[in-house]
This record gives structure tokens, C-alpha cells and sequence, in this order.
């Protein structure tokens, strides 16, 4: 009868992430509940704080459970506070706390001090923190009552799209030091890096533009209004205030020319300084064409002008615009290595630690390096266990072992004690930051994409002015007014106002089905070159396989009872290896472990039942290193005797079949830091062997894609680590591939989700479904022009015309292209 | 049909009223972030008052 129950109840609590099993849970008898706690019964009950999988039953607070001590503290501090209705508005909304003991010492030095600071007098100081882990109300209500917790702090406002926290507090009660460590203690530890690209993201000139927007949509309506008795005519009387509607029009075209259109203006003359012909020239030309015949027909009595015309055209290529700038507030595409480096490093100086900022951190000095912080520099390693974890820079997340002497390379994280390095090379000239000084970061960037819209706008310029100038002088022997009123009106007909808009529109529509799918491009010129692209290469590691799960093989064979004593001992660790062994192993039961030890980057040893188990690397077990494969393993051995070992191979991404199959329209590449023990596994992917490459470094990466894109080739680099940066950045469009967005990805075009990786193709093959339709809507708005045009030429354009022609071409390109982009998206599948 | 000129000149007027509050609000950064209000308002502070109990 009690095992029955038992197993009941932990059917329950292995579905526990649902509400419904939580509620199933309440309703249960106690006496079910206590039957449970008193078994030895392995209890997967989910952390309070996190929602975690707790492993232990040692961290419980008030009756409720925790997966860790971090996470329990924050519990108790909430709970002292009286805030645990943090706990109300969502489930588990806090972030893990197993990783604890960081130290921001670094935060009292002064020079640290005011790169930071906002604003900072005697008093108040001003702070804006990017917190990665705000996602959702009870992190906002939280946050926003941070008063609570110390009444030095004034204010704290939370903008969660940015997911940003404003901090206005009293310097003389409350460090920012002491400020960060509250938020740390909390469960909100802000990402303080070196190089704060959220703060330049706040500066963006999008307002001006809005403003801008403004002003012509204002002008737009007040004309419009003012120009329909001109549309429908006006008796005798009515016509006095004819030419007080005229005045009026000039006063509300003034602002809209010289505020709203300014920016066409100094666009077209800084591009033909340059010797440029890009489509702000004709736009600018129009403007100032309607604008003057609007002045010169008003003052003269000769007729109404197209006052109306030019504010709509404004107000439309400015809306235009800013649909195109479209910005994710969360994903940064700038990133370097200096955006995920500390700002500053412990120094062990005459047997004391200091804190150093890393841009005075000197060969020959010793630095301190702590659980899961990062090292900066190239260094020896003097003291200490070293197993780093290179997942940043490789995207391995096994973590490596480092023996005393040997180098380290700058970006791994330290797992496990602290340990003494001693710096060898310059934060910016290590092995993986030295990149950062290769051309291909310093080049301008800005020609990289040339866009369609750019290409065709210099020829129909040239055509446009020819076919005005050759109306012009058509007319010129019969009649010198028609020739100057055919002139404007060619200018003004023609002005490229659809071909302006069909790219932003179908772009913008285009980059929210990305968005959909989770695949996020940096801006809209991003689409055009994903169109372009005919060589495909990926990184290996993190990239076409996943971080985290990896196959496990298991060679030997065990029997229930070992399996279960396996279990017992790996359940204890928080080694991903020995996660990933439970997760093979699968639900069992965990037997009451007698004695339990870690040996840091080797295995476990335990003694369970009165068995002596030895889980681990070759060298635990068998004192040497044995591995004849370059292969994760883990060996195991009860009682002395050994049982055979675990094989971690890697698990490629879900789609990688999909991908290899475009083969003889994209040429497929790999590019590996990695050695070559899984080339044949990955032979099914790659058709040519002579196309996969190992054993590569950043530099090698680099250079690689420089030579093929010397051959001509269009290329398209995936990759994931900061060994990735150069070829990212050399290449055509270099695409991030992340499993969680708001972690640490490298500098890069577009970042795209593992769990879309699949979609790879489809994004391809959409991406010349986009440039597909702005080459439609561009015959579109050419229609209409040569039907303005053949009113033009003669010279006989009513004001009338030019206002229903104008905004009906741009109604037909916004709705034409929002509609076919769907539509393609569609057959595509992507919506 | 004079007033036309009084009326016309009171609609800009009303309209130019409009447009220095919007331009007010632009400037004063109301319109920065337009989602963290929307759930603000949904998290209610009668939590604080049992506190303080």
C-alpha cells in the first residue's frame, strides 16, 4: 500500500512545472505528503524560488523547498522584508542562485565609478542597470520597491522591454557597491561590462524623427483642409478666400520643407559632394520643385500650388522611414569581447588583493581568479585546480582542465576554486582579443550592403533629369511658361516617392516574420543580403550542435542495482556531465548516500549501500590518462572493479539534414576549432570532405572566408563563440546562433534562436520572395509615374491630379507589399 | 463670412496647441517606454498597508 502511494505521488511531482499538478498537489491528504518525506524517496519537488528541479531535500524555508542556498536567501531576504508577494504574481520567477560568492569589489574604484554613473553630485547619484534577467511582474513590482529594502534609494523605475533599471539614490548612505550587492542578493545581479552598448542603444535619434513625423502630419491635415473648397470649386464670393488658403498653405508648407524634409536636403548634398546619386536627390528635388511653383503660383494669383501634395509626400516618406527603423530593445548585434569581460580584476599586490580595471592590468602581474568569473588575459596558471569553461568563446560547455603552467587563454570561466594566474600578454593582445585589431573590424561597414533601391535610384535619377530637361527644351520655341510648368511638373510627378517606400514597407514586413520565428535581423538590409548569399559556413561546436544536450552512449552493461547506485552519486553533482548521466539514466529511485566527494575536474567518489564507487576521467580511476578517442568520457568503477564508461558524443541540431540538402544551390562549409574525431559523423552533412575544415583558429576562421570571398562567393557565416567574432564580422552576413537571445552572443547582422535552426532554408528561400516583391512594387510605382509623366509633359498638371496620384500610388505600395510579403510568408510557412 | 478667418485662425490655433503637447510629451521622454505602464497597473500596493501592521 505505501509504495503504491509513493509512486503516486512522485508521478506527480515529475510533472510538477504545470499549475494543474501544483493544484493536484494541495488537494492531496497530508498524511500522503508526510509518508513522502519520511522514504528516502528521491522527490523531485520544484524550487520555490526558480522553479528548478530541487535535488536535495536541505534547502526548505517555511515549508517551501529550494533548489540551492542562493536561492534560499533570497527567499529569506524577500521574507524579512515582507515582500513575498514577489512570489504571488508568477511562479518561480526568480533566477537560479546555484552559482554565489561574486564579489564587486571593483565597484568603489572611482575611475569604475564614473563610467558608470549617470548623474552624480554631493548627494544623488543617478544609475541605469541592464538586468538580463527581468521577465516579468514580479520582477517589475520587485524592483520598483527596491525603497523598501534601503531608504537611500529614492527611485527605481524598471523599462522591461529594455529590461533596464533606473536607480536614483543618496551617495552618502548608499555605495553603488553596496547598491549592486543588494540587487545581486536579490536575484537581479545587473551585467556590468566594459563596453555598455545598452546605454549608447538609449541615444538613438528615432525621437527627432517623431517629432519630425509630427510636424508633417500636422501641416498634412491642416493643407488638406484648407484645399478641398479648391478641389470642389468656389463660387464668386467664396473666392475671396482663395488666396488667404493660399497664404495659409505656404505658412504650413514652410515648416514641413524646412523641418520635416531638412534631412533630404543634407542627404542629397553630402551624396553628391561624394559624387553619389542615391534617392534622396530626386526626393530633395521634388520637394523643393513643389515648394517653389507652390510659392511662385500663390504670390502670382495664377494658381492654388500643391501645398497639399508636398506635406503628404513628406509626412509619407518620413513614415517611411521610421518603419524601417526597427529596433529590439533586448538584442544587442554590437558585441565584443569587452562587452562580456569584468570590468576590472583582482590583483594579488605585496599579499594583498586590489581591485585593478582590466585597461591597467600589466604583464607579470598576478590576478585572482574565483568561481565563474572570467579570465581576462592570456596568463599562467600558478596555483589552484583551473577548469574553465570555454563555452564563450568555443561554445563547448563541457568545462577543460588546466594543469599548473599552463597557459590560459583569455574568456574562459573559472568553475571550482579560485585560482592565482599570472598575466602574460595584454588584455588586447591576448590570442582571442587580438582579433579585435584585424581591418575587418576598423573598416567602414557601411558599403558592405548595397540595396536594390540603391542601385536603381542612380539610373532613374539620370532618366528622370533627362526627361525633364528634354520637355523643357521641347517647349521652349513655342512657349516659355508651358516648358517651365511641364519642367517642374515632370519633377514633381516623377518624384520617387512609391520606389522610397516599397523597400522600408516590404522590409519591415518581411523583418517582423523573422521576428515571428525568432530569427532577428539588425536592420532591413539585412533581408536583401540573406538573398544574396550562395556559401554557407557554420562552426561546429554550439553552432550545428546543441550546448546542452548531447547523446550519451553508454559501453558496458549495467545492471538495475548499479544503475541505481550511478544514479544516486551523479544526482549529487551539479557537473553538467553528471546532469546529463541522470538524465540517461533516467527516474530512479536515490538511494541514501553514506559518503560523498568531488573531486574537481576529475569524477566523483562515493560509498553508497556499503559499495565504493569511483565515477569519473581516466585518471581517477585508473591514475593515468587513458583516452585513445578525443572523446568525452566517464568511466565508472564499483568496488574495484570496472564496469565500462559513458561516451558523450555531440547531438547535431534539429534541420541539419534540411540544411545539407541545399546543397548544389548553396555550397556548405565547415569551419571547426575543434579537432577532427567526429569528421565522419559528420560526412553525412558535408558532401565534400575537402569543405570541412579543423583544428582552425579565430584568425585562421578569418581568413578562411576572406579566400572565399575573393573567389567571388557570397558568404554567410554562422557561428556562436567569440572565436567566431572575425569571421562573423568578415563575412557578408554573419549570423549568431544563440539558444537563449538575451545570453552572450558575439558581434553580428542577425541572431538567430537555435530552435529555428531548421527554418534555415525557408529563411533563405524567403528572403528572395522579399526582394521578389520590391522588384514588383517597383514596376508598380513606375506605372504610375509614366502615367503622371504623360500628364506632365504637356505641360497641364492640375494640382488636383497631383494630389490623388500621389497618395494612391502610396497607398497601392504599402498595401501591395505588406500584403504579398504575407502572402509569401505563407506559402513558406512561416506564419 | 468673416468669421471664416476667426474660426480658421482659432482651429490652427487649437491644433497648434495639440502638436506643443505632443512635442512636450516627446521631450519630457513619455513616450520612451510604452509597455512597463501596462503592467505596472495591473500590480496592486495593498500588500504595503498589511506590512506595516
Amino acid at each position: 500500500m505505501l509504495l503504491i502511494l509513493k509512486c503516486d505521488v512522485r508521478h506527480i511531482f515529475t510533472s510538477q512545472k504545470s499549475c494543474v499538478a501544483n493544484a493536484q498537489l494541495r488537494s492531496f491528504d497530508k498524511i500522503k505528503i508526510d509518508t513522502m518525506r519520511e522514504s528516502t524517496t528521491l522527490v523531485k519537488a520544484t524550487c520555490h524560488h526558480c522553479g528548478d528541479d530541487c535535488l536535495t531535500t536541505e534547502f526548505i524555508s517555511d515549508d517551501k523547498q529550494f533548489c540551492c542556498h542562493g536561492c534560499q536567501s533570497v527567499y529569506n531576504i524577500l521574507a524579512g522584508s515582507g515582500m513575498c508577494s514577489y512570489y504571488n504574481y508568477n511562479e518561480h520567477p526568480g533566477a537560479t542562485r546555484a552559482r554565489s560568492d561574486k564579489r564587486f569589489d571593483y565597484l568603489d574604484e572611482p575611475t569604475v565609478l564614473n563610467e558608470l554613473l549617470d548623474f552624480t553630485d554631493d548627494r544623488i547619484s543617478l544609475v541605469t542597470f541592464y538586468i538580463p534577467h527581468i521577465h516579468c511582474s514580479s520582477c517589475l513590482w520587485l524592483l520598483e520597491q527596491l525603497n523598501r529594502f534601503s531608504p537611500a534609494i529614492h527611485y527605481s523605475r524598471v523599462d522591461f522591454l529594455k529590461k533596464q533599471l533606473v536607480v536614483r539614490f543618496d551617495n552618502r548612505q548608499l555605495t553603488l557597491r553596496k547598491l549592486v550587492e543588494l540587487l545581486y542578493d536579490i536575484g537581479y545581479e545587473p551585467l556590468i561590462s566594459l563596453q555598455d552598448v545598452i546605454k549608447k542603444q538609449n541615444k538613438a535619434e528615432k525621437g527627432n524623427l517623431v517629432q519630425k513625423i509630427a510636424v508633417a502630419g500636422f501641416c498634412f491635415g491642416n493643407v488638406m483642409l484648407l484645399s478641398f473648397p479648391e478641389y470642389f470649386g468656389l463660387s464668386d464670393y467664396e473666392a475671396t478666400f482663395k488666396h488667404f488658403f493660399g497664404y495659409l498653405n505656404i505658412l504650413f508648407g514652410l515648416p514641413v520643407v524646412f523641418y520635416s524634409g531638412s534631412g533630404y536636403f543634407v542627404s542629397a548634398w553630402t551624396n553628391l559632394k561624394n559624387k553619389v546619386l542615391n534617392i534622396d536627390f530626386p526626393l530633395a528635388l521634388g520637394i523643393a520643385v513643389l515648394f517653389i511653383r507652390t510659392v511662385a503660383e500663390v504670390l502670382t494669383h495664377t494658381g492654388a500650388g500643391f501645398a497639399d501634395t508636398l506635406c503628404g509626400l513628406v509626412f509619407f516618406l518620413l513614415v517611411g522611414k521610421l518603419v524601417q527603423q526597427k529596433t529590439y530593445h533586448h538584442i544587442s548585434f554590437e558585441r565584443d569581447y569587452r562587452s562580456f569581460f569584468p570590468v576590472a580584476v583582482q590583483v594579488i599586490q605585496n599579499e594583498k588583493e586590489i581591485p585593478v580595471p582590466l585597461s591597467q592590468l600589466i604583464t607579470g602581474q598576478r590576478i585572482l581568479i574565483r568561481h565563474n568569473e572570467i579570465i581576462p588575459a592570456d596568463a599562467i596558471l600558478l596555483k589552484g585546480a583551473a577548469l574553465i569553461d570555454f563555452s564563450f568563446v568555443t561554445g563547448e560547455s563541457v568545462p577543460v582542465r588546466k594543469t599548473l603552467g599552463e597557459i590560459v587563454y583569455a574568456g574562459g570561466r573559472q568553475t571550482g576554486e579560485a585560482i592565482e594566474l599570472e598575466v602574460v600578454k595584454a588584455v588586447s593582445q591576448s590570442y582571442l582579443t587580438q582579433l579585435w585589431n584585424n581591418e575587418a573590424f576598423t573598416r567602414n561597414q557601411h558599403n558592405r550592403m548595397q540595396t536594390f533601391n540603391e542601385r536603381v535610384s542612380k539610373y532613374f535619377t539620370i532618366v528622370l533629369i533627362l526627361i525633364a530637361a528634354g520637355s523643357l527644351l521641347a517647349w521652349l520655341p513655342f512657349n516659355l511658361k508651358i516648358g517651365i510648368d511641364a519642367f517642374t511638373a515632370v519633377l514633381i510627378v516623377a518624384c520617387p516617392c512609391a520606389l522610397a517606400l516599397s523597400t522600408p514597407f516590404t522590409m519591415s514586413a518581411a523583418l517582423s516574420i523573422f521576428d515571428k520565428n525568432l530569427f532577428y535581423l539588425k536592420n532591413t538590409a539585412v533581408v536583401e543580403q540573406l538573398a544574396k548569399i550562395d556559401t554557407i559556413v557554420m562552426d561546429k561546436t554550439g553552432t550545428i550542435t546543441t550546448s546542452e544536450s548531447k547523446r550519451v552512449e553508454l559501453s558496458g552493461v549495467l545492471t538495475t542495482e548499479q544503475q541505481q547506485l550511478i544514479y544516486s552519486a551523479c544526482v549529487n553533482s551539479s557537473h553538467p556531465l553528471s546532469r546529463m548521466i541522470c538524465q540517461y539514466l533516467g527516474d530512479i529511485e536515490k538511494l541514501p548516500v553514506l559518503n560523498y566527494r568531488e573531486v574537481p575536474g576529475q569524477g566523483i567518489v562515493a560509498t553508497i549501500n556499503g559499495r565504493h564507487l569511483r565515477i569519473g576521467s581516466g585518471s581517477l580511476i585508473f591514475g593515468y590518462f587513458m583516452e585513445a578517442k578525443l572523446m568525452t568520457r566517464v568511466h565508472l568503477m564499483i568496488d574495484g572493479s570496472y564496469l565500462g564508461s559513458f561516451g558523450f558524443l555531440q547531438e547535431y541540431r534539429n534541420g541539419m539534414e534540411r540544411i545539407s540538402k541545399l546543397d548544389p544551390a548553396y555550397s556548405l562549409y565547415l569551419l571547426s576549432g575543434d579537432h577532427d574525431h567526429e569528421r565522419n559523423n559528420l560526412l553525412p552533412f558535408f558532401p565534400d570532405e575537402k569543405q570541412m575544415y579543423f583544428n582552425q583558429s579565430p584568425q585562421q576562421k578569418l581568413d578562411r572566408i576572406e579566400e572565399l570571398q575573393s573567389e567571388g562567393k557570397k558568404v554567410i557565416m554562422l557561428g556562436d563563440g567569440l572565436n567566431d567574432s572575425g569571421a562573423l564580422k568578415q563575412s557578408d552576413l554573419g549570423i549568431a546562433v544563440t539558444d537563449n537571445v538575451n545570453n552572450f552572443s558575439p558581434g553580428c547582422d542577425a541572431i538567430l534562436d537555435g530552435q529555428s535552426f531548421n527554418k534555415l532554408p525557408l529563411f533563405l528561400r524567403f528572403s528572395k520572395d522579399a526582394v521578389n516583391v520590391i522588384h514588383a512594387s517597383f514596376l508598380i510605382s513606375l506605372t504610375y509615374n509614366f502615367i503622371g509623366l504623360s500628364y506632365a509633359v504637356t505641360g497641364r498638371l492640375s494640382p488636383l491630379v497631383a494630389a490623388v496620384l500621389m497618395p494612391l500610388s502610396t497607398i497601392t505600395i504599402i498595401s501591395f507589399t505588406t500584403l504579398a510579403t504575407r502572402f509569401a510568408a505563407k506559402r513558406r510557412k512561416l506564419i | 463670412m468673416n468669421i471664416i478667418y476667426f474660426l480658421i485662425g482659432c482651429s490652427v490655433l487649437m491644433a497648434l496647441i495639440f502638436l506643443g503637447a505632443f512635442f512636450w510629451a516627446q521631450r519630457t521622454g513619455q513616450n520612451d517606454d510604452l509597455y512597463t505602464p501596462a503592467m505596472r497597473i495591473l500590480l496592486d500596493d495593498e500588500e504595503q498597508k498589511n506590512d506595516k501592521k
